[in-house]
């Protein structure tokens, strides 16, 4: 126990002297919480709009300023004549145009159903889709308004989006980033563990001294260990209290996943070191590592959005059952025993990779 | 031209706070002569040759190179820098193309050029070889080619002796005098003392300070008569040598074979033991930098004082049983067998990639012997390699503590991986820090701290646990004369007090504090024996009288390769 609460005690001052450690403990989860949190924000809006209206009329005049009013539009331009139209959405003044038809607000006040036209720029695809759903909602609103019965006929649904009841993208976004931050974190630290000694010439030193194998690798899980908890702690006290995302599930639930979760990390992690020679390799291998477990945890696009073979590979990303247990501890209250489902590959993988590294750390020795 | 090809006057050169690299530095590299740049580890010697070769600039002070600024006269200049510069992937002749299209030499002259080149350099034979898989020798002189591509008037060698084995080295030497009969001024910087000797013109250099300029002969004459070597005194002479580094009127002492080198203080005499012979020696630069540095350490090792006296046993403390080392189909090391009684030091001894550190690795649990057995403190490396390595202190030769820990933090952890208990690790560590004076920087990071204290903290974090057997790999190359003085102070008086010490070197001046060396060559022991049996050796092999270690070592390796067929095919 001596030798191991030395080398537990030697590895945390590593961490915590080392300059270039200390920026990746602080600045990464940092930008991220930023950067995630505000900038890949997949609602609409400050969007500008264009409109030719060729109608009149108080129906034109009506729908017009519904869109104006959207949250999700901050202008809309009053058009003159297609050319006009082309080059706004050309130069990207405006990425939808709507299009009222001569004859929109006469065909309203006569009761027959009237159409409306909807030019989006495909360049960018994804933000004007969205868009064009929130206009359609706003031109469906109109008309049943203004005749109840057309607009049932038109086959409007009730949509209710349970768990996310707002579909406020920072309840999905900020729950994820916790698996994010902690993958991110826990795998730059725990590669350069081994790859820092070697580099340094402190490895002979560590090896010749009465340190079993084990010591030492338990030793060198300990600061990422630590630090993986406390940044996983910190988002999700900051998801609760900054951002408002309720947690519903359990701690007790939530607190052995991550600590599975970090095992499975510190495992590849150590994997990476161990077959590094310096730390500017090992660098680059958690950041090969980081990158497929990240896009194949289904947190960028979901995993049922991949080709066949694709999804097969994903079930040996650790990242892809956290992130399910993550999203349904915050969000849905998901039970223990839904957990346990996910957390059982988590732990098979955990024992893979790490046996995989003391494997990797041993035949390295020489 | 008969004016310097290089002046260098005023040199400030600081890096971040702290102590300037160089502070105040003038020197003058004149044609035709070989100027040395000599000094320790640190001691600014890179950083004046960069400034010279215009790669960096000087804080204060002029550098003029060929009466121009010296980025200006950079076709002039053939700079060898300290890793040889070399590409590795590229073989011999694609580093040689790639040095003249820098250079821009003119694709007509290129044959003659290359043509003269390899021949200088022996290398006419490796063309093809990838740079990498030279040996060290050879990376040199590959260097040294590529810094010659165009004809410079001026020469900077940065540390071109380094990881050399001496054969190779005298060869370099050589080809560097072939240079200097053609007029170019020969910059060679070394932290090797005794290749300061061989200069024309020396300047010497400590912690960025100039302390002495002018030829070898004039900082040796200052000690002329005042160093002795005795012989024939009955003590061991490890116990002598520390009585007497104790008198006053000693300066400096070595251990040289079975005799004692001794120098004295200006003026003193030095009575001897009855029935020794004492014989003026010839002064070496050595002897001129610890005076100049106010001599070495007293002999008395505080640290040895409060060392626990190491039981007597008869078996042998480290045993080596024909350790043999294969890396696929290379043989890294063949056959290693000896045996160290208590009490002793033994050499490894051997030029670079010999198998010197094989064996040494195989020894303290590093390697896993591929054939054959070993035994430290008589626990099997193969069956009790832990509870071996728990007898063990080991310092290598690259300060190999926590950078980012401080001195106490370093300590912290040595003392828990050995196992020593809460109580004893206070007090061990309390008495390092007060023998070896680091208490002030004991908060400090030890990657902070100079040279001197780094080296002073890697022996007290081996020796924590008062280990009976201490593993030395090449513990003071590059550290100035009296600090590795004052390491060995401290290993004699462990020896004495019972610590079997096995240490690998190419340093011939560890080797002669040895009892027993064995000189490792191409994977096998070519020689064992103590120190004076290998010059005495090596006396009659070559016709030599008195020779030193490096020319026994010579002789011995060139007896071997007599024996052996042809050097040519090495490595």
């Amino acid at each position: 126990m001596r030798r191991l609460r030395a080398m537990i005690v030697k590895e945390i001052w590593a961490v915590l002297r080392d300059p270039r450690t200390r920026i990746v403990l602080v600045v990464p989860p940092f930008l991220q919480l930023f950067i995630f949190a505000f900038a890949t924000t997949l609602d609409v809006r400050n969007a500008e709009l264009a409109v030719l209206d060729r109608s009149g009329g108080r129906a034109a005049v009506e729908l017009i300023q519904r869109i104006e009013g959207s949250p999700n539009v901050r202008r809309v331009r009053r058009l003159a004549s297609e050319r006009a139209l082309a080059e706004a959405i050309d130069d990207e003044q405006a990425i939808a145009a709507l299009v009222i038809p001569e004859g929109f607000a006469r065909d309203v006040a006569a009761g027959r159903p009237a159409t409306a036209g909807l030019v989006l720029d495909g360049r960018r695809s994804n933000a004007a889709q969205i868009l064009a759903g929130y206009v359609q909602q706003i031109a469906l609103g109109l008309g049943a308004e203004l005749k109840p019965r057309i607009a049932r006929a038109a086959g409007a649904s009730e949509v209710t989006a349970w768990y996310n009841p707002a579909l406020d993208y920072i309840w999905f976004t900020l729950p994820s980033l916790i698996a994010i931050i902690v993958s991110v974190a826990g795998l730059a630290i725990t590669s350069q563990t081994v790859a820092r000694e070697r580099e340094l010439g402190t490895f002979d030193q560590l090896m010749v001294s009465p340190l079993r194998v084990h010591e030492i690798l338990i030793g060198k899980m300990v600061p990422p260990f630590l630090v993986g908890t406390l940044n996983g702690t910190l988002y999700m006290v900051a998801a609760r209290v900054v951002f408002g995302v309720p947690f519903t599930g359990s701690l007790l639930l939530f607190y052995p996943a991550l600590w599975i979760y970090m095992l499975a990390l510190i495992g590849v992690g150590m994997l990476v070191s161990a077959a590094s020679q310096t730390q500017q390799q090992a660098f680059l291998g958690s950041f090969l590592a980081t990158t497929p477990l990240i896009l194949l945890s289904g947190y960028a696009s979901p995993i049922d959005n991949m080709p066949g073979w694709l999804q097969v590979v994903t079930y040996a990303d650790p990242a892809r059952y956290f992130l399910v247990i993550d999203q349904g501890l915050f969000l849905k209250a998901m039970p223990a025993s839904v957990v346990l489902q996910q957390l059982w590959p988590l732990a098979l993988i955990a024992c893979v990779t790490l046996s995989a590294a003391a494997w990797l750390f041993r035949a390295r020795m020489e | 031209m008969d004016g310097p090809v290089a002046r260098a006057d005023g040199i400030v050169k600081r890096f971040g706070t702290g102590a300037p690299a160089l502070d105040g530095v003038a020197i003058a590299i004149a044609p035709g002569r070989i100027t040395g740049l000599v000094g320790p580890d640190g001691a600014g010697k890179t950083t004046l040759i960069r400034l010279l070769a215009g790669l960096m600039a000087a804080d204060a002070g002029t550098i003029e190179v060929l009466g121009r600024a010296p980025g200006d006269a950079r076709d002039a200049i053939g700079y060898m820098p300290q890793r040889f510069g070399l590409y590795e992937d590229l073989t011999v002749q694609e580093n040689l193309d790639l040095y003249a299209e820098l250079r821009a030499l003119p694709r007509s002259e290129r044959a003659e050029v290359f043509g003269k080149l390899l021949e200088f350099t022996d290398l006419a034979r490796f063309r093809s070889r990838l740079a990498g898989r030279l040996s060290g020798g050879m990376k040199q002189k590959l260097g040294l080619a590529c810094a010659l591509v165009k004809a410079p008037r001026l020469l900077l060698l940065d540390e071109p002796g380094v990881g050399v084995d001496p054969i190779s080295r005298r060869e370099l030497w050589a080809m560097v005098g072939d240079l200097k009969r053609e007029g170019i001024g020969v910059l060679w910087s070394t932290a090797y003392l005794d290749e300061a000797e061989k200069c024309d013109c020396v300047y010497l250099l400590n912690a960025g300070k100039l302390l002495f300029e002018g030829p070898p002969a004039a900082l040796t004459g200052r000690v002329d008569d005042r160093v002795i070597r005795i012989s024939g005194f009955e003590e061991r002479r490890r116990r002598f040598l520390t009585e007497a580094l104790d008198r006053p009127e000693v300066i400096d002492g070595t251990i040289q074979g079975r005799s004692v080198r001794l120098l004295l203080r200006e003026g003193a005499s030095f009575q001897p033991p009855p029935h020794a012979t004492v014989d003026l020696a010839p002064p070496r630069f050595e002897d001129g930098f610890v005076e100049i540095l106010g001599g070495g350490p007293t002999g008395t090792s505080r640290l040895a004082e409060r060392y626990r006296t190491i039981p007597e046993t008869d078996r042998p403390v480290i045993e080596a049983k024909g350790l043999t080392k294969r890396f696929g189909d290379f043989t890294a090391a063949e056959d290693m067998r000896f045996e160290i009684p208590r009490g002793r030091i033994f050499g490894l001894l051997g030029p670079n990639g010999a198998g010197k550190s094989t064996t040494f690795k195989m020894l303290c649990g590093l390697l896993t012997p591929t054939a054959g057995t070993g035994a430290v403190a008589g626990f099997d490396l193969r069956s009790a390699a832990a509870d071996a390595r728990a007898q063990l202190g080991y310092m290598a030769q690259k300060f190999s503590l926590y950078g980012n820990l401080s001195v106490r933090q370093n300590l912290d952890f040595f003392a828990g991986a050995y196992e020593l208990s809460r109580a004893d690790a206070a007090r061990a560590i309390d008495e390092a820090l007060d023998v070896f004076e680091l208490e002030r920087v004991a908060g400090r990071d030890a990657g902070s701290l100079p040279l001197g204290f780094k080296q002073r903290l890697a022996l007290a974090c081996a020796v924590l646990h008062q280990p009976p057997v201490l593993f030395l790999d090449e513990p003071t190359s590059g550290v100035d004369p009296v600090m590795r003085r004052e390491f060995w102070t401290h290993i004699n008086g462990l020896v004495e007090k019972g610590v079997t010490v096995l240490v690998t070197t190419h340093f011939m001046d560890e080797a002669e504090y040895c009892d027993e060396v064995t000189l490792i060559y191409r994977a096998v022991q070519i020689a064992t024996g103590t120190p004076d049996d290998l010059k005495a050796d090596a006396a009659t092999l070559a016709g030599l009288d008195d020779p030193t270690m490096e020319e026994a070592f010579i002789a011995l390796i060139e007896e071997h390769d007599r024996a052996h067929g042809v050097r040519a095919e090495a490595a």
